[in-house]
């Protein structure tokens, strides 16, 4: 089936933003850690810079599109080229992404931690950083889509279907969410007001969690999981009505952020609608992966990347069902504003996003820097292990406060007022902000584990064999 | 809504619904009805993909969720605003507005009973007191401290010592109207050597040790006779009437140091206390005034 060569594909580009994945992955998660410190141990918010407000922005920022947009980036380069058997259409437009999309990131880094922010959730950054982020995206999907358009096969791979709806919507979403009335350089005001301005900040936030956080990593999860499984994929009847129905309905679903607030009744009551139903495409794509499996379930014994994988499915099918529940209007009454939110997300990010892009990462950097195999499947075990015991600790901890926080708001006296005041419930939460700091520096620690197998894999043999090997056929050579 | 965009709010609705409803019941229809070990006979990057049939549970799901979307739409408003708005006729205002009636039903007597009686008598009750003590832990406690002991810009409500008077009328007034306290910026009137001069001498009033020269403080002393004093009385001992605090008493709202006080005069303050007449309603606010009143009465109880 090789009849284009590893050499004729650019891996350059998947390499940096391979190693960068692992770089920015270990910031994104310190920081995240610090912030985790700072709501057990208030006194280490230094001010003004180093301040809760200003380092959660910068944590967001840096695991959403410093981390997962470099795993997203590398991994949709790897695979469009692989599938299509297509070099990258530009090497300079495809290393101006490389380029271009780390300077957003270390503008983001200074400029959040100076207060500059646009307030919108998820799209913090000021209008001359968002003008840049939207050239490089459009860049990136001229290469991704430039690629597509010379493969040498009739059809397109399921994956690239989800990369590509990826890349069209978040392209969208963002110029649109980001769409803002300069005042100075440094300050804008959002092109909307009122209520509208929370359903678009709301229909962007949701569908960065739909395109961006779900149908891009599931496009990953349909390259990965079948080649680290060496089994055929699933269905493809059922890849083909879940693509479309996930992308469909997704658009549909932000309200649900916003119920019981100003928007209008019906927007509420279709939001929520919309998210229900959304659960059953959602859960199309985890069918499909696990059950690529069947038949090299032993597989999972003996290869950690496969774990990896799995788990990471596991955690998708378990945050998209939780999701859906949490719109309905009577559950979200207890759920919103609580710590749940934040362990529904977490299970998301950790579990399903973080998990599936390690997995992703440990597959693709042996044969995009030419080795045989990675430095050490047991360090891979360990932090397999790591990263697992951090997300259940986590999330476990956040159902807690969660639940605890909705029902002690709720709580009334006799007389009718609260039983509670908001401080009490903050009090009540500080075991759970401690049980997740320890969740979180099981996960961190994992990537440190990580750091240090890539690197030894990289150095294993000299730079010059990685960039002249023509052996490197993938790590178990199925083909 | 205009009626246009109510048709399209309905048309998008129902065209995404068939979009993904239709594909699917004719995928169910032409698929094959076991699994297989047959591919379609794609081949990328060596991965193939089976021609399995979708799982006929996951499709019954999918069936369900429509069927409870639709039912949901025909019982809320969402498919067709402005037109159609539900079987039920439930809003979100109408839901609120049962749920503070019922709440109004069930709690409201309990402060009723207590309307009649004086701020004063309800001291020797200490169911009362407890209820006022609840209400101030849910609305007051944000700013004043649970505690009552205050903040910066917040007063302690523990010391008997009032801004705007400390009798049980005074303080019910105060909850039930708001208070505007307003300290103007008097930077750009004096000029900021007498700013200074006038902040010693504030200052020197209870005792606070300062580093000014005895020139200075007459200056900042002619200064206060002839502006301050206005609102702050001539002994300094403000007056309840505008909200001009005591400033010999050494309870500084906001702060006591010479920057600090330079601050207060070069820039002014604005104290805002919310009328809660309207959000607690007078007999949540009689019980709070008693509450509040207790606080700095305690001995009397006794």
């Amino acid at each position: 089936m090789h009849n284009t060569k590893d050499t004729d594909y650019n891996y350059k580009v998947v390499r940096q933003f391979a190693v960068m994945t692992v770089i920015w992955g270990i910031v994104g998660m310190g920081v995240g850690l610090l912030i985790a410190a700072q709501l057990v141990w208030p006194a280490l918010n230094v001010e003004p810079f180093l301040t809760f407000g200003r380092l959660r922005p910068l944590h967001t920022n840096a695991v959403i599109f410093a981390f997962g947009g470099s795993a997203l980036i590398a991994t949709s380069y790897y695979v469009v080229q692989r599938t299509c058997q297509a070099r990258l259409v530009s090497d300079s437009l495809a290393a101006f992404t490389f380029w271009g999309w780390n300077l957003v990131i270390v503008l983001a880094a200074v400029t959040l931690p100076m207060g500059m922010t646009s307030s919108k959730e998820y799209a913090e950054l000021e209008w001359p950083i968002d003008i840049l982020l939207g050239l490089v995206w459009i860049v990136y999907g001229i290469v991704f889509f430039g690629t597509i358009m010379k493969r040498k096969s009739a059809h397109i791979y399921v994956a690239n279907w989800f990369y590509g709806a990826f890349i069209v919507t978040v392209a969208v979403l963002h110029i649109v969410n980001s769409a803002a009335i300069p005042v100075t350089l440094f300050k804008s005001y959002s092109a909307y007001a009122g209520a509208m301005d929370a359903v678009i900040q709301w229909w962007y936030g949701h569908n960065a969690v739909g395109f961006y956080l779900t149908a891009g990593f599931l496009g990953m999860m349909y390259y990965f999981v079948p080649k680290q499984a060496e089994r055929p994929v699933y269905s493809y009847r059922l890849s083909i009505i879940h693509f479309w129905s996930l992308i469909a309905i997704y658009i549909w679903a932000g309200p649900h952020h916003l119920h019981y607030t100003a928007l209008p009744d019906w927007v509420q009551s279709l939001g929520m609608v919309m998210s229900l139903i959304l659960l059953v495409p959602s859960w199309g794509g985890m069918i499909n992966g696990v059950m690529t499996l069947s038949g090299a379930w032993h597989k999972l014994r003996t290869d950690p990347i496969l774990r990896f994988l799995i788990v990471s499915l596991s955690f998708y099918g378990m945050s998209t069902f939780e999701g859906p529940m949490m719109a309905i209007k009577t559950v979200n009454a207890l759920s919103h504003y609580t710590d749940w939110t934040i362990g529904h997300v977490h299970s998301g990010a950790l579990g399903w996003v973080a998990m599936i892009s390690i997995g992703a990462t440990y597959h693709l950097i042996p044969v995009v820097f030419g080795r045989e195999r990675l430095y050490s499947t047991n360090l891979v075990h360990t932090h397999f292990w790591l990263a697992t015991t951090g997300t259940v600790l986590y999330i476990v901890a956040m159902w807690v406060n969660g639940i605890t926080q909705g029902l002690m708001w709720q709580a009334m006296n006799a007389d009718g007022t609260l039983q509670y005041s908001f401080i009490e419930s903050v009090q009540a939460s500080k075991p759970g902000y401690l049980v997740r700091l320890l969740g979180g520096a099981f996960f961190f620690s994992g990537m440190l584990v990580m750091l240090y197998n890539v690197v030894r894999t990289i150095r294993s043999c000299g730079q010059e064999q990685a960039e002249t090997s023509p052996v490197a056929q993938g790590t178990q050579g199925y083909a | 809504m205009s009626g246009f965009w109510s048709g399209w709010v309905l048309l998008l609705t129902l065209g995404c619904l068939a979009f993904i409803l239709v594909p699917l019941l004719v995928m169910w229809k032409v698929q094959r009805k076991h699994e297989t070990e047959e591919t379609v006979g794609h081949n990328f990057d060596g991965i193939e993909e089976y021609d399995n049939p979708m799982p006929t549970w996951w499709i019954g799901l999918y069936l369900a969720m429509f069927v409870f979307g639709f039912a949901y739409l025909a019982l809320y408003p969402g498919l067709w605003p402005g037109y159609f708005d539900g079987l039920l006729g439930w809003t979100s205002d109408k839901q609120l507005a049962s749920a503070q009636l019922r709440h109004t039903r069930q709690f409201q007597p309990l402060f009723d009973q207590y309307e009649a009686m004086t701020i004063e008598e309800l001291q020797a009750h200490s169911k009362a007191l407890s209820m006022g003590k609840r209400v101030f832990l849910n609305n007051c406690s944000q700013c004043h401290g649970s505690d009552a002991g205050g903040n910066f810009g917040f007063p302690r409500l523990t010391d008997n010592r009032w801004i705007w008077g400390g009798t049980p009328e005074d303080i019910k007034t105060t909850v039930m109207e708001g208070r505007q306290g307003q300290m103007p910026a008097w930077g750009p009137v004096i000029g900021e050597q007498r700013v200074r001069n006038v902040s010693s001498w504030v200052r020197s009033l209870s005792g606070l040790d300062i580093a000014a020269t005895q020139e200075q403080l007459e200056d900042g002393r002619e200064v206060f006779e002839s502006t301050c004093s206005i609102c702050h009385g001539k002994d300094a001992k403000g007056n309840t009437q505008v909200g001009a605090p005591n400033l010999t008493d050494g309870v500084w709202l906001y702060g006591n140091t010479q920057a600090q006080v330079e601050y207060t005069i070069r820039n002014g303050r604005n104290g805002v206390m919310p009328a809660w007449k309207e959000i607690l309603g007078p007999e949540k606010v009689h019980l709070v005034s008693a509450y509040i009143y207790s606080l700095s009465h305690k001995k009397q109880k006794m």
